[in-house]
């Protein structure tokens, strides 16, 4: 067997984080902890209508009833919320007309990360968000864009130019009450991508958000909308990257995706955070809530993810397949290594009649991590004819990782079809050895 | 000369298993080593082959003048050495014809030569399976898994023959297999023989000799080979047994 292979995964098992680079630019910080000032603040930042600023204090009112999850397979030391900033903002003089009143700081950290917010680029047919720790930079292509209708900008841009796209769509598949990091991203979160594809145009070109943490001690909370309305496609893409630093960073993110009929949504994501370093030190958390609703009949949503990064993962991105006919799939690949945790997967809540969803989940752990799935797939007694295919495949490198899977099936009517495979396999030394003599 | 091992120490957990061998190999021939159970005759092959929970501590090995020690267990399946197992381990999920494709053009890729084309493979392993009288659906299988004994060691020979090695060294090929596997195993040897290459054959019995008739007879005890001869040398230890070494070292 190629040596090709042993060069991957030694550069893979001892390969440094090429992303750890700290930019100096000059930071404005909320003050550090939460409390309703703090709300406050980032609303006034915002400049934000009141409806916000309410949505806001609901979350952060419920969120002080909930505790942290704790049914994960994950070990997840205890988090201080009031030692974390909330807010950072590269600091910008004034309001910017176009790139060259971008600092070039910034425009240098994402040249670095291998994204160019520059116009030539945009001919490659990407249109970027770029989000550094709490604020969007930059918007790429909104104009081009804009010639079919379509809508793609920052969160906090869609809050003041678009109240009511907003007011209607946000928090309706993911309510502030889901779950814990849901309520406190309600609570806190700061910026994000904005997307609304209007009735049967098929968006042109590859809408992408990149997210990156560069603050030390703040956290990241970033919404993402985006709404495909009556025949309308759209494929979507979100990358990450983070400092490498010692200490902890939480990174709490809520996505939502609304499929009407006949609607497409491809949402990917190459997830690489920061994941610590050998001995687990340092290194992002990353506890995500990612769902999408087909509304209309055959919507569809998929999901892709490839999770490399992260100290720590918990990620369901999940479909509600509401509408009749409606598909939802789920397409992971997570590695895991070093000190790494990873407890992801998906839900796929068959309501709609003939509705069908895939899941393909691929695990890879190595050195001392752990990589579990979980998913869940529910058929009501409505969904008649439902189907769902779900297969799991972990791969185990050394003796010291552990690959779990944790497939929760409910069907509550007798005409729907679940299928659940799953392997796992273990390299032992003898089969290295033999794979190797060959 | 293709082999050169000269005063070979090894051990493995701090304990010596090889006490300084000497062996020569031309090519063309064929050596058998045999001996009682214990005395190193399978840490031997896998030192060869670079297997590195063994630890030479002295000595060397050449072959073709390269010096082993400085290549990997897979540069020296490159170099063309190959090691038929006693066990030959399970791989799930990997289907015979994908892993001998990847080896086959690893070889190749090696030696600077283009990877065989789709086609030209698969009418190779035809042939070559015909070699060792192995029915077609078993390449579609992962390897080895859930095959018989005597599968398992016609596979070992199927993929000598698809990887044409220059040394291949066979680790109790002949253990656990009744008389008629043995005879297709020994005939895939013999019809692979060619003046430029060379046969190890480790075995406990004279019974596989009758089938491989071998140039030359070493007998392995604690650690060195105490006994070298002809074919003849086999039917002796044959007759009279290992107790007949044991006394005589």
């Amino acid at each position: 067997m190629g040596s090709d292979n042993n060069q991957f995964l030694d550069a893979y098992t001892t390969g440094e984080y090429k992303y750890g680079f700290y930019t100096d630019i000059e930071t404005e910080y909320a003050p550090k902890g939460l409390n309703e000032d703090t709300i406050r603040y980032i609303s006034a930042k915002k400049n934000e209508p009141e409806f916000m600023l309410e949505f806001r204090l609901k979350a952060y009112r419920h969120w002080l009833k909930m505790k942290m999850p704790t049914w994960p397979h994950l070990t997840i030391p205890p988090i201080d919320y009031q030692d974390i900033i909330y807010y950072a903002a590269p600091k910008k003089k004034k309001e910017l007309k176009n790139l060259e009143e971008v600092d070039p700081e910034l425009l240098d950290t994402f040249n670095k990360l291998g994204i160019s917010l520059e116009e030539q680029k945009k001919l490659a047919g990407v249109a970027v968000d770029a989000v550094m720790d709490s604020v969007s930079v930059k918007t790429t292509f909104s104009e081009t864009l804009a010639k079919h209708g379509i809508i793609f900008c920052s969160f906090s841009e869609a809050v003041l130019h678009h109240p009511d796209l907003v007011k209607q769509y946000m928090g309706s598949v993911v309510p502030f009450t889901d779950n814990f990091f849901a309520a406190l991203n309600s609570a806190v979160f700061s910026d994000g991508s904005f997307c609304y594809i209007p009735r049967g145009v098929r968006c042109p070109v590859e809408l992408s958000t990149y997210f990156r943490i560069n603050a030390a001690n703040t956290g990241q909370f970033e919404r993402t909308l985006i709404v495909a309305d009556e025949g309308a496609y759209v494929s979507y893409m979100e990358g990450c990257t983070a400092p490498q630093r010692d200490e902890n960073q939480l990174h709490a993110a809520v996505v939502e995706i609304i499929a009407l009929k006949d609607a497409e949504v491809k949402y990917s994501t190459v997830q690489n955070w920061y994941p610590g370093d050998k001995n687990g030190k340092g290194g992002i958390y990353n506890f995500v809530t990612k769902r999408g609703i087909c509304k209309g009949s055959n919507a569809k949503i998929s999901w892709t993810q490839v999770e490399t990064g992260s100290a720590i993962t918990w990620k369901y991105p999940s479909c509600i397949l509401l509408g009749d006919h409606s598909v939802g799939e789920f397409y992971s690949v997570a590695v895991t290594n070093n000190y790494q945790q990873a407890d992801t997967g998906t839900k796929m809540l068959h309501l709609g009649r003939n509705t069908k969803s895939t899941i393909i989940s691929k695990g890879i752990s190595a050195g001392r991590s752990n990589n579990s799935y979980r998913g869940l797939v529910r058929i009501s007694k409505n969904a008649l004819h439902a189907r769902n295919y779900s297969q799991c495949d972990s791969l185990l490198l050394g003796d010291k990782c552990g690959a779990h899977t944790f497939p929760y099936i409910r069907t509550e009517n007798k005409s729907s079809i679940v299928e659940h495979e799953a392997t796992t396999s273990k390299i032992s030394e003898d089969q290295l050895f033999y794979c190797q003599q060959r | 000369m293709l082999l050169k091992i000269t005063n070979l120490h090894a051990s493995i957990h701090g304990k010596e298993i090889l006490r300084g061998i000497n062996l020569e190999v031309n090519e063309g021939e064929i050596h058998a080593i045999m001996g009682p159970n214990g005395t190193g005759k399978s840490t031997l092959a896998s030192v060869i082959a670079g297997r590195d929970v063994f630890e030479v501590t002295e000595g060397e090995i050449l072959f073709r003048g390269k010096n082993l020690m400085e290549l990997s267990v897979e540069e020296r399946a490159r170099e063309g050495i190959f090691l038929g197992f006693q066990y030959p381990v399970e791989i799930p999920g990997v289907s015979i014809t994908n892993f001998m494709r990847t080896a086959v053009n690893e070889i190749r890729k090696y030696r600077g030569i283009d990877p065989l084309p789709a086609g030209e493979f698969l009418k190779m392993m035809e042939e070559r399976k015909k070699l060792v009288e192995i029915t077609s659906n078993l390449t579609n299988r992962s390897v080895n898994e859930g095959f018989s004994g005597g599968e398992k060691k016609r596979n070992e020979i199927f993929q000598m023959a698809m990887l044409e090695p220059t040394l291949a060294i066979l680790d109790e090929t002949d253990s656990g297999l009744d008389i008629d596997a043995l005879r297709v195993v020994a005939n895939g040897v013999n019809k692979l023989r060619t003046p430029e290459n060379a046969f190890v054959v480790i075995t406990h019995y004279q019974r596989l000799l009758d089938y491989i008739i071998p140039d030359f007879v070493h007998v392995l005890y604690e650690g060195r080979i105490v006994k070298s001869g002809g074919k003849e040398l086999a039917i002796e230890l044959e007759e009279k047994g290992y107790d007949w070494i044991k006394k005589e070292n």
